[in-house]
Parts: C-alpha cells; structure tokens; sequence
C-alpha cells in the first residue's frame, strides 16, 4: 500500500488519481500509524514551507516519516515533499525541515519570472529507475519559487534551467524527491510514478 | 528553457462541449472530459474549460465540471464561468481545477483577486480580459469588457492588466476581440502592449486560424502561451502538428 502523506497542505487528489493510474493501491492518509506502516511513501504538498513543517510535527507525522525511512521504505516528495527532506529553509524565515539530507532551501536565484511555472526540461545526472522509459531532457511541469541545495553532489538526480541551473530532483538509496509535478506531467510523469511503484 | 504553451480552450454548456467534433475515435465527443483526455495524448500543454451554462445555473455546473476533468486529466487545466467570489472559487479549486479564470467578477470587485491570491497562491489565479481597440491615433487603446464582450467598462485594458497583477493575477489570458473569430491572426499589438506592461504569463488568444498566427504572436508580441480553439477542434491542424511547426521556427516546445 502506498500512503500519501495528507498533512493539510494542498489538494491531494491530483497526486493520487494519478498514483491510482499509474496502477498503484493508494491510501490517504494522515495518520502516523498508517504512515509507519505503509509500503511506500509519497509526500505531495504545495504552500510555504514553515506552515508544511508545523503542521507535520502537529500531527507526529514528521517523526513516522523519518521512522519508515530509517526502515528502508521507498518514500517519494513531490514539490514541497522535495523541500521538507532538507535541514532548513530560508522561506519566509529560517525553519528546521526533516533533515533526512544535507542541505538547504533558497530562493530560485534567476532573473526570470518566479514562480517558475510551466514545463521544462529535466536533464538526469544519474542513473535511476525512476527515468526507466523517459528519455533524457523530458519536458516535467513545474510550479515553485524556491530550490533545493544539497550539500552532496551525490544525491543529486536531476538539474533543469531557468535562468540559473537548480537541482530539480535528488536521490539517496530509498529516498526519491523531484521539484516538479509527475501528476500534471501526462504519459511521462505517470511513467514516473509508475518507475516508483513497480 | 521553460517551453512556450499550447493550449486549446473548450466551451462547456450544461456539461457538454458546445463546438468543434474531431475525435473520431473517442466514444463522446460531446463529453468534456474524453475530449480533454483526447488533447492530452496529443501533446497539449493545458486545457483551459469555459463554463457558458446560463448564469443562474452555473454555480454548480462550474464545480462538477472541475470535479470530473480532475478525475482524469494528467496536464494542468484551468476552469472559467460565472464564479463570483471567493467562495465560488474556492469551490472549484477545492474539487481539482489548478487554476481559476475570472473576468467580469474581477473588474466589478477587484479586491477578490487579493484575497484569492493570498489565500489560495498567485499561480492559480488568471485574468481573463476581453479587450477592444477604441482609439488608433496618436496611439492605440484598448478598452477592457465584461459579461462575454457585451458590456464596457471604460476601463484601459492595459492598465487594467497592471492593476489586476499587482492586486495578484497570477497569469493573464488576452482576447482581442477585434481579431477573435476572424481566422486571420492573433491581435499582436494589443498582445505586445500587454506583454510589456505586466511580469507574469500573457496568454495569447482570439484570431488563429493558421499555425503561422501561433508563432507570430510568440515572436512578435512575446506570449508565452497560445489559446486556440476552432483550429483544434474542427480538425484543421492536430496538436502535434502546431507543436512541430513552431519548434521548426526555433520557438521551445515540449514534443511528446
């Protein structure tokens, strides 16, 4: 069973039509037992990220997300799901995130228009199930104003360019995180979510 | 490079789309959302959905609308029609639209878009102006109208546009209603003059009838999206096709 981690943060439905079409059995949920329990989980979310972390600790899902982790579950961010994995943030104030990585959350540093929305392409910089059957340079669509910097250059997965190049993706063993929306991103991203199920 | 974005807008009455049949391999083609589905597999970028249900109904067919086409759309997609307010709004985002589009709501009480904005994100918010050419000389002017091109407001469209981004539209979606329908372009100096006034999104609309208005408007008056709909659904030109002619003209395009 998947767990989509339902902490009050955006629409899930989205992510879980498409988790659902992509041939997954789909919980949501924001119970910490069920989060503990879970075969995998995916960690969606839109909105600011102190409001994100708040609201997990508030309901003790923090603590159940690093506890699958720690136990080898497959967990993948989406969006604000990517941001929360890192130590802090500089969104709106200095927060603590998971910290299941080394790094931080910074303003996109482009002279571009922020957000960035739109698709753009996402360029691979290892090699992992989750591109099976995406060709590299694949158009994702994306919607956000903050980036991820990892301290690692290992646990980088993917970059995308906008006016500055910014890491769009990471992965460490069980950890999958991408900026963008695999559940707006049509047949590519369902081929994504798929990768990550199977 | 973020890509340029095609986007083929549907007329939605009563839950039924009211023009353009193409598809022939699809079971309904008067359904919306097999429609939608339809455009997705083909390579749009968005959909964007206009509820014209007569008013009085249309509170309830605006949300169920937004309900279905989430259920199974994989792009973004925007929902339009007869929402008045917050609450309205906040209705159909709630049941899975990614975006809203006000127009006249928005000029009649601008301080909702403020409110939306804060409350729901800047990304999800789109003006829909419908603008109209009323002076040419010394220099044109454009003047913004409301309740599907009926009725003037007296207001500047261009400064119209202005004022709705600082209140937080988040993308604006541009008719030129001297060239919508006509077949023979996009408006690009009403287009241009928006482009250069305004730092979010300018959605180009009203006029193509060729895969050449799609790239002009792009190149010369810097839209970063085209809405089109006779030219999809009447089946004149397919998506694909659109895409890969204006890739041909060096603009970026997702080609799926």
């Amino acid at each position: 069973m998947i767990v989509i981690v339902d902490y009050g943060m955006g629409n899930l439905r989205s992510v879980e039509k498409a988790l659902d079409k992509a041939g997954g059995k789909v919980k949501v949920s924001n119970d910490p037992a069920e989060v503990r329990a879970a075969g995998s989980i995916v960690l969606p979310g839109v909105g600011a990220f102190g409001d994100a972390m708040e609201r997990l600790k508030k309901r003790g899902l923090d603590a159940a997300i690093k506890e699958a982790v720690a136990a080898g579950k497959q967990f993948l961010g989406i969006c604000l799901g990517l941001a929360l994995l890192f130590e802090e943030s500089d969104e709106h104030g200095v927060h603590a995130g998971l910290g299941l990585l080394p790094g931080r959350v910074e303003l996109l540093p482009t002279h571009l228009k922020i957000p960035h929305i739109g698709w753009n392409r996402v360029a691979a910089q290892k090699d992992s199930r989750l591109f099976d059957g995406v060709p590299n340079g694949s158009y994702f669509y994306f919607v956000h104003s903050y980036e991820v910097v990892p301290r690692l250059d290992s646990d980088v997965l993917c970059r995308t360019e906008y006016g500055c190049e910014f890491v769009s993706g990471v992965e460490r063993e069980n950890i999958a995180a991408v900026q963008f929306h695999p559940e707006k991103s049509s047949s590519l991203g369902l081929r994504m979510l798929k990768n990550f199920i199977t | 490079m973020l890509s340029k974005r095609i986007i083929p807008c549907l007329d939605v009455r009563n839950g039924r789309v009211v023009k353009g049949i193409r598809f022939v391999d699809i079971r309904d083609a008067g359904d919306p959302v097999e429609m939608a589905s339809a455009y997705d597999h083909e390579g749009a970028d968005e959909l964007v959905f206009l509820d014209i249900t007569a008013s009085h109904e249309r509170r309830e067919t605006v949300v169920e609308l937004a309900r279905r086409c989430a259920e199974e759309l994989f792009i973004p997609f925007t929902i339009g029609g007869g929402m008045r307010d917050e609450s309205d709004i906040r209705k159909v985002l709630k049941a899975g639209a990614d975006k809203i589009a006000i127009n006249s709501a928005a000029l009649e009480n601008p301080g909702v878009l403020g409110r939306c904005s804060k409350r729901f994100g800047a990304q999800c918010i789109v003006v829909a102006i419908d603008a109209k050419l009323v002076q040419k000389e010394p220099e044109k002017k454009w003047e913004a109208f409301v309740h599907g091109g009926r009725v003037a407001t007296g207001r500047d469209a261009v400064q119209w546009a202005v004022e709705a981004v600082e209140r937080g539209a988040g993308e604006i979606l541009l008719t030129g209603m001297d060239t919508d329908g006509t077949r023979k372009g996009y408006d690009i100096d009403l287009t241009r003059a928006i482009t250069a006034a305004v730092s979010v999104p300018v959605i180009a609309s009203g006029g193509a009838g060729n895969l050449d208005h799609l790239v002009e408007v792009v190149k010369k008056a810097n839209a970063d999206a085209v809405l089109a709909a006779s030219i999809f659904h009447y089946g004149t030109y397919s998506i694909t096709q659109a895409k890969e002619h204006m890739a041909a003209a060096g603009i970026p395009m997702r080609l799926t």
